[in-house]
């Protein structure tokens, strides 16, 4: 056993780590840029349906989204400069807010979708089909792929904010090892960019 | 550098670890045990992908039905295609060789992120799993071909959505063996170990490292998108609700074809790994094969609209994407050059790997210029969808990785086993192989001529004789492929104990003793100005 940890650490390298962190973030833009390309298609195809099925959006939980994932990667990147300087709970304090931001936001995307199925706006509803346009069941099959794969992310990025609130209390993230939340912070931050183009795409174009 | 003391320690077969036998290798985080459990794995995924073509060579052996009909050849050519496909060309090389042979031969003892490899295994495994359970349960086998184009890949009664995602968990494991080694490469060269020093093979696994890193994920998320198509009717690729197939097309082989590259720049590697070896002299253009092996996996990106020539493009995408697919040829054409000047006034030795490397260098020729062939736009239109395209990608995904894997297997397997095999009957496998590939695929270039369209169980009379050649063909590949088989087996125990370096080769991997230790190297080498992989005089 002790041989195998003093190989373990021998292998600690934190700069591979990040580089490993940022090369898989090329393949996460890659993922949605194949989606932001298809938007693009479809709307150069379908400009007027666009514009109107956006209407049915409400830019303001929009804007109100926005302004929480911005406060919750400002919090995250506090919390970077916090482990550095040695303060353990002002961290735990500020990862910990990234972490509630995450949820709210969840949780306005939560009505937000199920305002639409109430209306009877989903893929595959037969009120989707026979009242809209091709152009607005396009628009809003977009919609709901592209903001769902961007909420998976969002769940996936609560639970490394997790693990690294629970390892940052219990020590083994520390000044000396902070790899994981920055690797952490770096893919919050992914997600956050991503949000941050879907906004205007879908609420803002009209 | 010296190695005495690390002789007396136990190899990488022997080490015992936390866990003892089977455990001790499906939770190993060491390169070489996980290199081998995708050895053993995709060996097993390629005779039961091997056993649907034996079927499928059967089934053709005469016109009309023979021993299935039309439902279960369209099974059989989708399970063939998908397991040959994603299971085993695609992983086959980098995880196979890249994972033993990677770290040793920059020097360093294990890659950057040895838990995360494992993980790749397992997501491997599980990518498998997937993939058969759509065989075994459900609705019937699918049925859609590997390429699982739209509309029909959402439309058909099939169980397909557990094989979409076994191929997505597939690509996964692809992404993460890629990231992988790319920090391994930046990050653990050994001192000494410039860009300029790296043994060729190590180059192209670089390569392709950043195509499966910058590729898979367009065909992962297609491949949801086909799958949210069938459970929810999003509408993106369905005509009824106004998307368009066409896009799916593309976005399936902005992927699948750089893929391409994926399976075949690593045996350019292995080639150029063996042919300096077995000519006891430098590697002929050292620079020109990188430069080659990058401009490959460059261009590579922007010639998939050539799978589509007949599915509806413009005229000028058809002769943009037409004219970047000839330049691919002057890269590959580079390296068949350099290879025949390295063995120019070299001293041969003539081996069964060396063998391997002859041959694959004679069927990548061939499926290389008839790559040109189906390149040009008119006889493109000719032959789309006819056995001249099955004939073509055969020669390069069978022929070129094939033989560079079976060149591989045996160039390295006195390192992974400490054994050497026995040298006739691998000659012989060897010669029988080679026979029958000839057989195999060698008609299908005139069948396509002729006309005769691909995946069909039956065909006219007239395309007879050249199918009756061509079953007899499989028949004598599988034969010389138990042979090879069967030699290696029984000679990872029983063949005869070799040391370090049986061939004289150049590069790190021979200056550990066979089979490796557990750490590969007791102290991390060091480069001299001197030393270099190919450095024979």
């Amino acid at each position: 056993m002790e041989h195998v940890k003093q190989i373990a650490h021998e292998h600690y390298d934190p700069e591979a780590s990040k580089i490993g962190m940022w090369l898989f973030i090329f393949t996460e833009l890659l993922l949605f840029g194949v989606l932001f390309v298809i938007y693009s298609v479809y709307r150069y195809l379908n400009h007027g349906a666009f514009e109107l099925a956006a209407e049915e959006l409400d830019p303001f939980i929009g804007a109100v989204n926005t302004v929480i994932l911005l406060i919750s990667s400002m919090t995250i990147a506090m919390s970077t400069t916090s482990l550095q300087k040695r303060n353990r709970n002002f961290t735990l304090l500020l990862t910990g807010t990234t972490f509630v931001l995450g949820v709210v936001f969840l949780v306005n995307k939560y009505f937000e979708w199920s305002g639409k199925f109430d209306h009877g706006i989903f893929p595959g509803s037969e009120y989707l089909i026979n009242n809209f346009s091709q152009g607005e069941i396009l628009f809003f099959g977009l919609y709901f792929i592209m903001t769902g794969l961007h909420a998976l992310h969002i769940i996936i990025g609560l639970t490394l904010i997790g693990i690294v609130i629970w390892r940052v209390s219990t020590g083994t993230i520390n000044a000396d090892r902070p790899v994981l939340l920055e690797n952490t912070g770096l893919y919050w931050h992914l997600v956050d960019i991503i949000w941050i183009f879907l906004f205007p795409l879908f609420y803002l174009i009209i | 550098m010296s190695f005495i003391s690390i002789e007396q320690e136990a190899n990488y077969l022997e080490h015992k670890g936390k866990f003892s036998g089977l455990l001790g290798w499906i939770f190993s985080t060491d390169h070489k045990r996980i290199g081998l459990l995708y050895l053993y794995s995709m060996a097993a995924m390629f005779l039961v992908g091997a056993s649907l073509g034996l079927a499928m060579r059967f089934e053709l052996l005469a016109p009309g039905k023979t021993v299935m009909d039309a439902q279960a050849y369209n099974a059989t050519f989708t399970l063939h295609g998908v397991i040959m496909i994603f299971m085993v060309v695609i992983p086959g090389l980098p995880a196979v060789f890249g994972n033993f042979f990677l770290p040793i031969m920059i020097g360093a003892k294990d890659v950057a992120f040895p838990r995360l490899n494992l993980l790749s295994w397992w997501f491997y495994v599980l990518g498998v799993l997937l993939v058969i359970s759509a065989l075994l349960f459900g609705p019937g086998t699918p049925d859609t071909g590997w390429t699982f184009y739209a509309p029909y890949s959402f439309r058909t009664g099939t169980n397909l959505l557990p094989a979409i995602f076994g191929a997505f968990v597939l690509g996964f494991s692809s992404i993460l063996t890629g990231l992988n080694f790319l920090v391994t490469i930046h990050r653990l060269r050994c001192p000494g170990m410039k860009w300029s020093k790296m043994p060729l093979f190590v180059w192209t696994l670089y390569a392709t490292a950043w195509i499966q890193l910058l590729a898979t994920p367009v065909v992962g998320i297609t491949l949801v998108l086909v799958a949210l198509e069938r459970l929810f009717m999003v509408g993106i690729f369905d005509p009824a609700l106004g998307g368009d197939p066409i896009l799916y097309q593309h976005l399936f082989w902005i992927y699948s074809h750089p893929a391409v590259y994926v399976m075949i720049l690593p045996a350019l590697g292995i080639i150029s790994e063996i042919i300096p070896t077995f000519s006891q002299k430098h590697i002929f253009g050292y620079k020109a094969i990188i430069a080659s092996t990058m401009a490959i996996a460059f261009v590579g990106y922007l010639v998939w609209g050539h799978h589509m020539f007949t599915a509806g493009m413009s005229g000028t995408a058809q002769y943009y994407f037409s004219l970047l697919t000839f330049l691919v040829a002057i890269p590959s054409a580079i390296k068949v050059f350099n290879w025949i000047s390295t063995m120019y006034k070299g001293s041969i030795n003539i081996q069964t790997p060396f063998l391997w490397a002859v041959s694959f260098i004679f069927v990548f020729m061939i499926g290389g210029l008839s790559g040109l062939v189906v390149g040009s736009l008119a006889a493109n239109v000719y032959v789309h969808d006819t056995y001249f395209v099955v004939a073509h990608f055969h020669y390069i995904v069978f022929g070129g990785t094939g033989f560079a894997f079976l060149g591989a297997m045996h160039y390295w397997f006195p390192k992974m086993f400490g054994r050497m095999y026995d040298k006739a009957w691998a000659n012989i496998g060897w010669l029988i192989f080679f026979i029958g590939f000839l057989a195999l695929y060698s008609p299908m270039f005139y069948l396509g001529m002729q006309g005769m369209p691909r995946r069909y169980y039956d065909y006219l009379e007239e395309f007879h004789g050249g199918n009756i050649i061509a079953t007899i063909g499989s028949w004598v590949l599988i034969t010389g492929f138990i042979i090879i088989l069967a030699n290696l087996i029984t000679s990872a125990r029983k063949g005869e104990k070799v040391g370090k370096n049986p061939w004289n080769s150049k590069t790190l991997e021979w200056t550990v003793p066979s089979p490796p230790p557990l750490e590969n190297f007791d102290e991390i080498p060091v480069l001299e100005e001197k030393d270099g992989p190919y450095n024979y005089d």
